[in-house]
């Protein structure tokens, strides 16, 4: 501080005002600085703050599909079910899916059936509740390398196929995903075209372990899981378990799925999981079982092989991955 | 003394901020709320972290020139620093997690994903700029020969996006976020060179 003489000696800072207030500043860049590191760190990683609010729904236990687990094996808790989501529409980010889907409207919600039926028929959420409901405890087998086990409530899709009738002609289904700009505005960053869209063999469909789960943990699902109503096929990886089903339509060919589209090098239409078929950038033979330390060996069709492999018989995996 | 000139304040204000991220890292873990994939999650924070200090440091040359903030260049080493901090945490979550501490399973999965191998080599060029980080160490190469050296940094940068576009599956708002934050600063040293020559 220089002490000219044209400044008058009222306006020269005292030296103890002049300390006070550089330690006041000072003590604001740290606050500011800390405070806006922090926010920019909990922004960018958001935890999901999960809660089961869903509404119960009576279901009788199937004791012959929940006793396959290994005695090592147990359910993952509706936290980490809830709250570590693929679910594109919403968000990319799988801890921020639970946020973003929460005000999700499920209800009014139909399912068109529709294609080589005898009977072509939209169901309400009503009806969809209808089914009689089970409890499936399934493992879940992300193709991105981690898995869960979770205890789904639900029926068999063969149960809702046979009741309009598929024609002989018809050879495959194709299911659609409820989407929607407004309810989904983030969905236009997902980067794979939109409504998804998923298939199955007719046979893969009606094979007793595909489910349409209308929730888990014995209540309805939470919206990032794919409510009001969702499909589940148990030895394919997650991706195949299309969420919020608004269409099924039978066909004679093929339908497109929307992984395939994407990147068809990387995401076959059969997309079983196989711990022997590596993906193109990563391996498959191993898998991260979220609330575990370690990593466990993934099962020949996660591990349902004694009930889904005679589908596959004669045809080579490799090719039809 | 202004604040401009206080570097040992900046220096204070960086080292905190620069920490803190991982302080966050270590206290969630230790209260359990990583959320369901805590290796993933760890995995991706330090990756993010280590490329947004490279882009960090290859920004103080332009913001220097065009601004004249010239008390930023005592701070890059730090910022540094940090990218390769965040480099090592990046490295070993890999190795705990992914690997589960079997280090002779890496060379394979380097040679499997070719993500990995582009992540390896951007890592690996960190270190001997890390070690070359020492005043001596400049005195002893030359700042010639230590600043070409140091070129390297906008390899790594890139070999950080580039590694970051390899692992998205269909969302590349992010790698392509960086991608020009990179570019333009690389386009930025482009045109300083152009401008010399001509
Ligand atoms: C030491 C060698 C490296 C290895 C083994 C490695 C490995 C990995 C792995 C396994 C992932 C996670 C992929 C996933 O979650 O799907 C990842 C993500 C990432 N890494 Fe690396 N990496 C390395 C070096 C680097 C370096 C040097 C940088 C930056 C300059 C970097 C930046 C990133 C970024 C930005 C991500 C993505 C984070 C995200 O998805 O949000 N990595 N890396």
């Amino acid at each position: 501080m220089s002490k000219s003489p044209e400044i008058p000696p009222s306006e020269i800072t005292p030296e103890e005002t002049f300390l006070n207030r550089r330690f006041f500043m000072k003590s604001a860049i740290w606050a500011g600085t800390t405070v806006a590191t922090t926010g920019l760190y909990r922004t960018f990683s958001p935890r999901a703050d999960v809660e089961n609010t869903g509404t119960a729904i009576a279901s009788t236990a199937d004791p012959s599909v929940t006793s396959h687990l290994l005695p090592d094996e147990k359910l993952n808790t509706f936290e980490e079910i809830a709250g570590y989501n693929n679910f594109y529409e919403f968000s990319t980010d799988k801890s921020e899916v639970a946020a973003k889907a929460k005000n999700f409207v499920t209800n009014p919600w139909s399912v068109e059936v529709t294609g080589l039926v005898q009977k072509p028929r939209t169901f309400n959420l009503e009806e969809i509740l209808k089914f009689e409901s089970e409890e499936r405890t399934y493992r879940f087998r992300c193709v991105e390398g981690w898995s869960m086990v979770i205890p789904w409530v639900g029926f068999p899709l063969a149960k809702l196929l046979s009741l309009v009738e598929p024609m002989s002609g018809a050879t495959h289904v194709a299911f659609t995903s409820y989407h929607d700009l407004k309810q989904m505005p983030d969905s236009v960053f997902a980067g794979i075209d939109l409504p998804y869209v998923e298939g199955l063999r007719l046979d893969e469909a009606m094979h007793p372990l595909t489910l349409l789960a209308t929730g888990l943990y014995g209540k309805t699902l939470p919206n990032q899981n794919g409510a009001p109503v969702r499909l589940v096929v148990p030895w394919k990886y997650g991706f195949k378990s299309i969420k919020s089903v608004v269409k099924i339509e039978l066909t004679d060919k093929e339908p497109p799925t929307t992984w395939n589209l994407a990147n068809a090098r990387e995401y076959g239409f059969y997309s079983n999981v196989n711990p022997t078929v590596d993906h193109p950038r990563w391996s498959q033979a191993r898998e991260r079982r979220i609330g575990e330390g370690g990593t466990r060996e993934t099962l020949m069709f996660n591990g349902y092989a004694d009930q889904v492999a005679s589908l596959y018989a004669g045809m080579d995996l490799r090719k039809n991955f | 003394m202004t604040f401009i000139s206080d570097s040992r304040f900046h220096r204070q204000l960086l080292l905190v901020n620069g920490l803190l991220p991982a302080v966050f890292i270590v206290f969630d873990h230790w209260r359990g709320e990583l959320g369901a994939n805590p290796v993933e999650f760890v995995t991706r924070a330090t990756g993010v972290l280590a490329l947004i200090f490279m882009v960090l440091t290859l920004l103080v040359t332009p913001l220097r020139k065009l601004f004249g903030w010239n008390w930023l260049l005592k701070q890059r080493r730090l910022i540094g620093l940090y990218a390769f901090f965040y480099g090592v945490a990046h490295l070993l979550t890999y190795i705990a997690g992914d690997r589960d501490w079997q280090l002779l399973s890496v060379p394979d999965d380097v040679l499997k994903r070719p993500f990995i191998a582009v992540g390896m080599i951007s890592f690996l060029l960190m270190v001997p700029l890390a070690a070359t980080s020492t005043n001596a160490m400049i005195k002893k190469m030359g700042g010639k020969r230590w600043n070409q050296l140091h070129r390297l940094t906008y390899l790594i940068a890139i070999g950080g996006v580039v590694h970051y576009y390899m692992i998205v599956k269909s969302d590349i708002t992010y790698p392509l976020a960086f991608a020009i934050a990179v570019g333009l600063l690389l386009a930025y040293r482009l045109a300083v060179q152009i401008r010399k020559v001509a």
